[in-house]
């Protein structure tokens, strides 16, 4: 291959270093991506992206059960949502219960991150370890030993233990982009403050702070999802008195067939994929602030 | 990264998460544990173990006092007795569902393997809009409601679904709902950025011109990919393979909505001994050997290069990215 080929990057504005396609010299390239391959990668992306669009068309359904295709048009589900004090109810406990649990996790978890960032050796290893095994631990697992310690310390069914029990699941987020913001900080820039005369905790909150700052929102945006949509931990920790949003939902599917769960899904996909949209847009935007 | 002044520091600063041609770093947790040169020296007296404090006494609280508490009981403290180990060995219903956890989990690696294996190639040839829209489109299902995803299922899976009538078109009468293969492909879909992730990542280290190379000499491009590509891709591959098997054990929610009663996984037994018979030292012992389990292959998996935190990989590369 000629090295020519090497320095033409294969689209304007890429600057990564990889071969660029080889001249074609036959009518097909010869390491093009083949047509079947395309095709293969766009299905698996409607697999990964059509079954939950199903539940749209559902949630406009004017018919009692589940039944596939929805049938008419109308908001009837939707009313039921809004007008039904139980869902009305488990939407709040949820959303508060995410509020907690996320502002929670997000104080633990910045500390943390920030703790772990100037430690180095076998105990900070350890120690990060355990902040980070919640997020590989089984979930029914944790359910099931949450649950019978609950029990005996009567946090079943109440608001503390459900927004302790999420405000752990959410720490690991944190910490990983709080870590990650972290490790794009310019030490250079702590020092500067420092020989300028702020104390330690001046130079956090006047130059750590504002730049890691994304990496505390993403982290906590991802806390309040996680917690927002938790299921297992949920069920094991439900009271007649006191459920959340999720378990609701899973009573309506098995106990009740109750198709006010199309209404819900679809409200609760469009708000979580509103709220994921906004890492990434604070991500795509300013990515070089860190540039002097 | 900035460029250091050589008059600064004696040695370079090595950049800690470069790395060269991705967004995805190949662990999760950067590296702690090489000195910093660039650290001020007299910083080292400051308590930052008491920021760890919170954090790990919530960690705590929530997961390993109970997982202490489990684990005492399991074992029948005070008095020590291995008989709700041995029960899981011998109570003829364990094993069989575990085993038949197994095989599901088994199927979800296969189906995951086979659409993760070319879509995590093709994001490594495609430029990095496109790469960015189909890492996007991976954590989908990772994203959506969980309730709201496996609702999505039951509707497509069900008598009178849009599948059991694709299937009718051909005389066949195919239900996939409260079946294990159902349950597999609503899994193998939440699992598959468990699969692609690792892969993309090992993929994109892998120098195509190799590839060009062997075609060059004479050889078809099955060859090739078959002797090259392959061979390293090998490490990605295992990675994938035993993290999305691993995770797959602790499902619990899919095949309760999806599955049926008769065919229970490991995560249904589990529940039922907790909730319905209150059999706390045997649900304790099982969940131990589910998580024994899990922590060993995961740490396995993380070895060998994979990514444990899809999460974690969209954080770090929406919030920092490096080309």
């Amino acid at each position: 291959m000629t090295s020519t080929a090497e320095l033409a990057p294969a689209r304007p504005g890429t600057a990564e270093r990889r071969p660029a396609r080889p001249p074609r010299r036959r009518p097909r390239g010869v390491d093009a991506v083949p047509w079947w391959l395309r095709l293969v990668v766009a299905l698996v992306a409607l697999y990964f992206v059509l079954p939950t669009l199903f539940v749209i068309p559902m949630s406009f359904s004017d018919s009692t059960t589940f039944s596939f295709p929805p049938e008419g048009f109308s908001l009837e589900l939707y009313r039921n949502f809004f007008t039904d004090p139980v869902w009305l109810t488990s939407l709040r406990n949820s959303f508060f219960v995410a509020v907690v649990a996320a502002a929670l996790a997000t104080a633990v978890g910045t500390a943390a991150a920030i703790g772990l960032h100037s430690l180095t050796g076998r105990m900070a290893k350890l120690a990060r370890t355990v902040l980070m095994i919640s997020i590989v631990t089984p979930g029914i697992v944790l359910a099931v030993v949450v649950y019978i310690s609950f029990l005996k310390w009567h946090l079943v069914g109440t608001f503390a233990g459900y927004a302790l029990a999420h405000a752990a699941i959410g720490v690991p987020f944190v910490l990983v982009s709080v870590t990650s913001a972290l490790s794009g900080l310019d030490p250079k820039l702590l020092r500067a403050s420092a020989s300028l005369g702020a104390s330690p905790l001046r130079t956090f909150a006047r130059v750590t702070m504002p730049l890691i700052s994304r990496g505390i929102v993403t982290g906590a945006v991802f806390a309040f999802v996680t917690s927002f949509d938790e299921v297992v931990i949920a069920l094991f920790l439900r009271s007649p008195t006191f459920q959340t949003l999720p378990v609701q939902m899973f009573n309506s599917v098995t106990f009740e067939v109750d198709p006010t769960i199309a209404a819900t899904s679809s409200l609760v996909v469009t708000a979580v994929t509103v709220l994921c949209l906004v890492p990434l847009l604070l991500g795509s935007r300013g990515k070089n602030r860190q540039e002097p | 990264m900035t460029d250091v002044p050589r008059t600064e520091l004696p040695r370079t600063v090595v950049p800690r998460t470069v790395v060269p041609r991705t967004v995805v770093p190949r662990t999760v947790v950067p590296r702690t544990d090489e000195p910093r040169t660039d650290e001020p020296r007299r910083r080292a007296p400051r308590p930052h173990w008491l920021l760890l404090v919170p954090a790990l006494a919530l960690l705590g609280v929530v997961l390993l006092l109970p997982l202490a508490q489990s684990f005492l009981r399991s074992v029948g403290a005070p008095d020590l007795t291995d008989e709700h180990y041995r029960s899981l060995f011998t109570d003829g219903v364990t094993m069989r569902v575990l085993l038949r956890t197994a095989q599901t989990a088994l199927l979800v690696t296969v189906i995951a393997f086979a659409l993760g294996y070319p879509y995590a190639y093709v994001m490594t040839r495609v430029g990095p809009r496109a790469r960015a829209i189909l890492l996007v489109v991976v954590l989908v299902p990772f994203w959506t409601s969980v309730m709201a995803r496996n609702y999505a299922w039951i509707l497509i899976l069900q008598r009178g679904g849009p599948v059991h009538e694709f299937f009718a078109l051909f005389g066949m009468d195919v239900v996939l709902y409260g079946s294990v293969t159902g349950v597999a492909i609503a899994m193998s879909q939440v699992l598959l950025p468990f699969m692609v992730l690792p892969l993309f990542s090992a993929l994109s280290g892998i120098d195509r011109r190799l590839l060009l190379a062997a075609r060059g000499l004479g050889s078809s491009p099955l060859i090739a990919f078959w002797k090259i590509y392959w061979p390293l891709s090998r490490a990605g591959v295992t990675a994938g393979l035993i993290l999305v098997f691993t995770l797959s054990l602790g499902f619990y929610v899919t095949p309760a909505l999806l599955g049926t009663p008769q065919e229970s996984l490991i995560a249904q037994l589990l529940a039922q001994r907790t909730t319905q018979l209150l059999d706390f030292a045997g649900a304790g012992a099982l969940g131990m050997l589910v998580l024994v389990v899990t922590l060993v292959l995961v740490a396995w998996a993380n070895r060998i290069g994979g990514t444990v935190s899809a999460i974690g990989v969209v954080a770090t590369s929406s919030s920092k990215e490096q080309r």
